[in-house]
């Protein structure tokens, strides 16, 4: 059996009801859904018992009525579990993973900036990665989010 | 008490060391720094967007535009993950041609590298060298693509152009003479006093706070963290060459010279093997214009350390997501970690001792001109012509004293 099948068995096997939600979709590489809930039992568990030590980055995605995030979590081995979960639109709000990874600030700021979640526990600090200036309640990752065209008066 | 003789210095977003715009402000007390709080973003020009309004075809141009230098290492990450989602069966020639620029890449990197920490340690002379060696890969660069940067050589599906037997040759040759030049840079970097005592000690990171805080690339390499994409996750042509994954446990500057200097070594090692074994046949294979839904993760060993893209296609021609996560965002909290109660001399050291990139990090591009909704690729020519027509209108004209320099040029 190889690595990632191990592992997905592994997770299968700690969480019965992934059973459906974890994809080992070639070497190194599985995909992974978890309801928010049960996001940080799911999280630890990879963090502790298989070693996933290491976070690439986080990935935003704007799925319409929710905002989904990927976790990209990664053993010094090189194997990778993607760790997907979602939260409501209106409420979009996360529990900052910094405890776990310190290099989380700047991928929660930018989820913050870019996409508009709340992400609770992260400390105060400058905004990443847009500007100071930067209009509220505007997300440019968001789908309906269109870029508004500067004026030629403006800049001037 | 303690906060009253401690004080804040801002410096940048026009960094006095550095050529790209980042801010940062270092709390000290007398010369030691207390605490560095970095702004980044000032390059953020919305990349990720960007890629979401074009077609899949279009992004690979746009995102090797990502970085100036790890520009091949952009386009291959994204190329990778749209060939995996489309299950694109890319020829073995096209992998090793694209495995060949990948280790040039990485060549003309460290050496400029090298410059740049020789001129920020106040040793001038290192950079001339280096940088005068480092045009020869930039020269091979140009000769193989056409281009010293941005080679365009990326699509899906594989590579755009093939080498000839003849730049076979002259790739070889420029590899031995850079191979001669490096082994005099280890023995001076091992040798030179100057250099192992300023560099000995500065920007110190333990091999569990490098792990703890997410380096990545030479930066976790020098302190013994025995992770390189190339081998842990091998893409391209990398399971078909030998190569040493260089650590170190200096866990300072001087380890990341040390291993930027030995991991050039390595990567003439690899583009030997590459231009030996090199198999004939095609070199891409045709890919779809709709790429189907899925998504890919990518991870790809770039010169700064691990460049990681995430791809998600909704089916059509234009992907649904794009995110890129450059080595240099990885390495941000480690900085923060190494200038903690040093001195402030130590800073610009310490900061290009990370290779950092900025560009890559906030990521960028999409060139509107302000009057109107079209899009343009500006040329060097209208920028200069706009220039003398805006100093023209501000009442400063060159055009006499122009005229009277070409007359001396041409005497």
């Amino acid at each position: 059996m190889t690595n990632e099948e191990t592992v997905q068995q592994q997770l299968t096997a700690a969480f019965p009801f992934l059973a459906s939600a974890v994809r080992a979709v070639r070497a190194r590489r599985i995909f992974a859904d978890v309801e928010y809930p049960h996001f940080k039992e799911v999280l630890e568990y990879l963090i502790r018992e298989q070693k996933f030590v290491n976070l690439c980055t986080m990935t935003g995605l704007d799925e319409g009525a929710t905002l989904g995030v990927i976790y990209h979590l990664a053993t010094m081995e090189g194997m990778t579990v993607n760790l997907h979960t979602h939260v409501p639109k209106e409420n979009p709000l996360l529990q900052s993973v910094m405890a776990y990874f310190p290099s989380a600030e700047a991928y929660e700021r930018e989820l913050k900036d870019l996409l508009g979640f709340n992400v609770q526990g992260l400390p105060e600090g400058n905004r990443y990665p847009l500007t100071d200036d930067w209009p509220d309640n505007e997300f440019p990752l968001r789908k309906d989010w269109k870029p508004k065209w500067a004026s030629p008066e403006e800049g001037k | 008490m303690a906060q009253s003789n401690s004080f804040k210095i801002p410096i940048g977003p026009q960094h006095p060391a550095l050529k790209e715009p980042e801010s940062f402000s270092v709390a000290l007390r007398g010369e030691k720094i207390l605490g560095v709080d970095i702004r980044l973003g000032y390059n953020h020009r919305g990349i990720e967007k960007a890629c979401e309004e074009r077609t899949f075809l279009q992004d690979v141009y746009l995102i090797e535009r990502v970085c100036g230098i790890c520009s091949h290492s952009h386009s291959t990450c994204f190329v990778q993950a749209v060939e995996e989602i489309a299950n694109l069966d890319v020829p073995k020639r096209g992998l090793y041609i694209r495995t060949l620029f990948a280790e040039l890449e990485r060549v003309h990197s460290h050496l400029l590298w090298l410059g740049v920490a020789g001129h920020e340690i106040g040793f001038d002379t290192l950079l001339m060298y280096t940088w005068k060696d480092r045009e020869v890969v930039m020269d091979i660069l140009a000769m193989l693509s056409g281009n010293r940067v941005n080679y365009g050589m990326n699509t899906i599906g594989g590579v755009r152009r093939d080498i000839s037997p003849e730049q076979i040759q002259e790739v070889l040759k420029g590899m031995d003479i850079l191979e001669e030049k490096t082994k005099y840079y280890i023995e001076v970097a091992s040798q030179e006093a100057t250099i192992i005592n300023r560099l000995s000690g500065v920007g110190v990171v333990s091999k569990e706070d490098a792990i703890r805080l997410g380096a990545v690339g030479p930066t976790a390499r020098a302190s013994g963290v025995d992770r390189d994409m190339r081998r842990d996750d091998p893409y391209a042509a990398y399971p078909d060459v030998q190569f040493d994954v260089i650590l170190d446990d200096h866990n300072d500057v001087y380890g990341r010279t040390v291993v930027r200097l030995k991991e050039l070594m390595e990567s003439y090692k690899i583009i030997r093997q590459l231009l030996k074994k090199i198999p004939d046949g095609p070199i891409a294979i045709k890919a779809p214009r709709k790429i189907p839904a899925g998504e890919a993760f990518s991870r790809y060993e770039a010169p700064r350390g691990e460049d990681v893209h995430y791809v998600k296609s909704n089916g059509t021609e234009k992907p649904e997501r794009v995110k890129v996560r450059a080595p240099t965002l990885a390495n941000v909290q480690v900085v923060k970690h190494m200038l903690k109660d040093r001195y402030l001399a130590d800073m610009p050291i310490v900061i290009a001792a990370i290779d950092p990139c900025f560009s890559c990090t906030d990521r960028s591009i999409a060139l509107h001109r302000h009057d109107s909704r079209k899009r343009d690729v500006v040329i060097w020519e209208t920028v200069r012509l706009a220039g003398i027509e805006w100093y023209k209108k501000n009442g400063i004209d060159f055009t006499a004293l122009n005229k009277r320099f070409m007359a001396r040029l041409q005497k």
